[in-house]
């Protein structure tokens, strides 16, 4: 990234242009971010008495995050529940939904590429349509049938539904299908069956693809949201994402700083693993939707 | 493309899609399946008899004035959210693709809402409006204008078509940026050799060969405002005031949860699936080679 077309020719006004939008789109993205930072080192009350906010952090970060963290009583004298345990939940369900899709899929797809077998294309269609088939096509009956099988308020119920990938599995599949057939062929001369091959050979070489999914699915897994509304009706399953909703409004007052500390909770996990894992996911993201 | 070596066995390969298969089957097809059924029945009040009705929840739905305005709104908002987004994400591309140096702290700041889960984002939206303390709001009073979106219908689909195109820009912006970059820079040469500009340039040489990320994002950015929106607009609107912001998977869960009307419910559910299949059939049929098997 980075030497673009930009350098066809010489057009310094231009280029300042091109630095000015940027950082306007720059400052718009990151400004409800910075701002709920702000609200989030303030009081409730200097919240509530100010006409607007200040654009300036104020002096209040750590006993803010340790009452959304832990909880306890605010300065208004309503009990905050702690967003520790919440943020735990999410973690706990991301990496399960993030591991268990790329597991499963990475099966799928091996036993779909190196296997001939009865109702394959039949089973590769059937993964293919579940992405016509969204949780939110079919909220009431997978309700239900998550109900029957006594998995509400449970990490089974949180996570197993969300596993299957249809995504994971083309990707894999992409992949697999440009590696070479020697290596498959050596595998067999050398003695080695069809779970050594992909222990030893494929899952190395589909690191990179690993390393993409892992960033896209552990950001879907944190961030769900309906799913978790759905199958979870007591507070001790919230996950961080759902939970936060529930200190808006309701019938006490808006403890506006806390809601913002627990905001920037939820957001900095997800946000830490797509900036460290930037270069993976950016290729991952295009490579896997395209 | 098939594989010419092959492993043999009988059960393995059933083995290894099973687990696939066993979650296929119980949350994704039984479930839908459950959806078409239920959309032919009717369940009364109490709960105690349940009666085949035949189309008439579609008949329901299709009497109803406020569904066909439901259908407007997320109409109007998907839209709004695909167009507006594309356009903004499309700028942005464009100029980071001129720059030289910095681009790439300018990319990781601009890839963060991906990463922001859209209920949060709901909540990081309310705020920047919500009366008295609200920034926006606050400076749109200075200059004169009177902000209400608990009260204002214009308003309150105006905050919930923001926080989706905001949420939205850094996965487009990603895939307008790669588009770009896949360009051969001898066309761009060649153009400005022959004295093109770059305004002309765009228009003749990079907006057209941009045109399948373009029409790809379209598919995606109108499946996310229909699907992936319902957390944001859960968090901000409510879908009000009245229904005013309340899309079609709003509605759904509104009819199905809170009202718990089930065949209506299951009925729109069908609706939705027939919107989700044409969508998807539209952008396969475009990127072929991934389902050619």
């Amino acid at each position: 990234m980075g030497n673009g077309s930009g350098m066809v020719e010489r057009r310094p006004t231009l280029g300042l242009l091109a630095h000015a939008v940027q950082i306007i789109g720059v400052l718009i993205i990151v400004f409800p971010i910075y701002l709920a930072f702000i609200a989030s080192t303030h009081t409730a009350a200097e919240i509530a008495s100010s006409r607007p906010l200040s654009l300036l952090p104020g002096s209040h970060f750590v006993e803010t995050y340790r009452l959304a963290l832990f909880g306890g009583t605010s300065s208004f004298g309503s009990r905050i529940g702690p967003s520790a345990p919440m943020m735990w939940i999410s973690l706990v369900s991301a990496l399960v939904i993030a591991i268990g899709k790329i597991a499963i899929s990475l099966l799928s797809a091996f036993a779909i590429v190196y296997f001939r077998f009865p109702f394959r294309s039949l089973v590769f269609w059937m993964i293919f349509i579940t992405l016509m088939l969204p949780v939110e096509v079919r909220i009431g009956p997978t309700y239900s049938v998550v109900s029957d099988l006594h998995m509400l308020n449970s990490y089974s119920g949180l996570t197993i539904p969300l596993i299957a990938s249809a995504t994971a599995t083309f990707v894999f599949r992409q992949f697999f299908l440009t590696v070479p057939d020697e290596l498959a062929e050596a595998a067999r001369i050398d003695g080695a069956g069809p779970i050594r091959f992909l222990k030893d050979v494929l899952l190395p070489l589909s690191r990179t693809s690993i390393a993409a999914l892992f960033v896209i699915q552990f950001i879907y897994g944190w961030n769900q949201y309906l799913w978790p509304l759905l199958v979870t009706t007591d507070e001790s399953m919230y996950p961080v994402v759902m939970g936060i909703k529930r200190l808006i409004g309701g019938e006490a007052y808006t403890e506006w700083n806390v809601v913002m500390a627990t905001a920037i909770l939820a957001l900095l996990p997800p946000a830490i693993v797509v900036v460290l894992m930037q270069k993976w996911f950016v290729k991952g993201l295009v490579d896997t939707e395209k | 493309m098939e594989k010419r070596v092959r492993f043999k066995s009988a059960w393995l390969p059933w083995a290894l899609i099973a687990p696939q298969m066993a979650i296929v089957l119980v949350f994704f097809f039984w479930p839908a399946a459950q959806a078409l059924y239920q959309s032919v029945l009717q369940q009364d009040a109490f709960g105690t008899s349940i009666e085949y009705v035949g189309a008439l929840n579609f008949q329901r739905l299709w009497d109803d004035a406020s569904y066909l305005e439901t259908f407007k709104i997320t109409a109007f908002f998907s839209a709004v959210v695909a167009l507006g987004g594309i356009a903004l994400s499309l700028l942005l591309a464009v100029f980071s693709d001129r720059i030289a140096r910095g681009a790439t702290f300018y990319r990781t700041l601009l890839i963060l809402p991906y990463a922001v889960a859209p209920a949060v984002v709901g909540v990081l939206w309310i705020f920047l409006f919500a009366p008295p303390m609200g920034v926006v709001s606050y400076a749109l009073q200075s200059l004169g204008l009177e902000w209400d979106h608990l009260l204002n219908p214009d308003h309150a689909i105006a905050l919930i078509i923001m926080a989706a195109i905001w949420k939205q820009v850094s996965y487009n912006f990603l895939f307008f940026v790669a588009g770009l970059q896949s360009i051969p820079k001898s066309l761009i040469e060649a153009a400005a050799i022959d004295g093109a500009r770059p305004w002309r340039r765009f228009w003749t040489i990079q907006f057209p060969l941009l045109s399948p990320t373009t029409f790809f994002l379209l598919v995606i950015n109108v499946v996310y405002a229909f699907f992936d929106t319902f957390a944001i607009i859960d968090a901000t609107t409510h879908g009000g005031p009245g229904k005013s912001t309340a899309t079609l998977v709003y509605k759904v869960y509104y009819d199905g949860f809170k009202a718990l009307d089930m065949g209506g419910s299951a009925a729109q559910s069908v609706v939705l699936m027939v919107i989700v299949i044409a969508l998807t059939v539209v952008q396969f049929r475009y990127v072929e080679k991934k389902v050619q098997y």
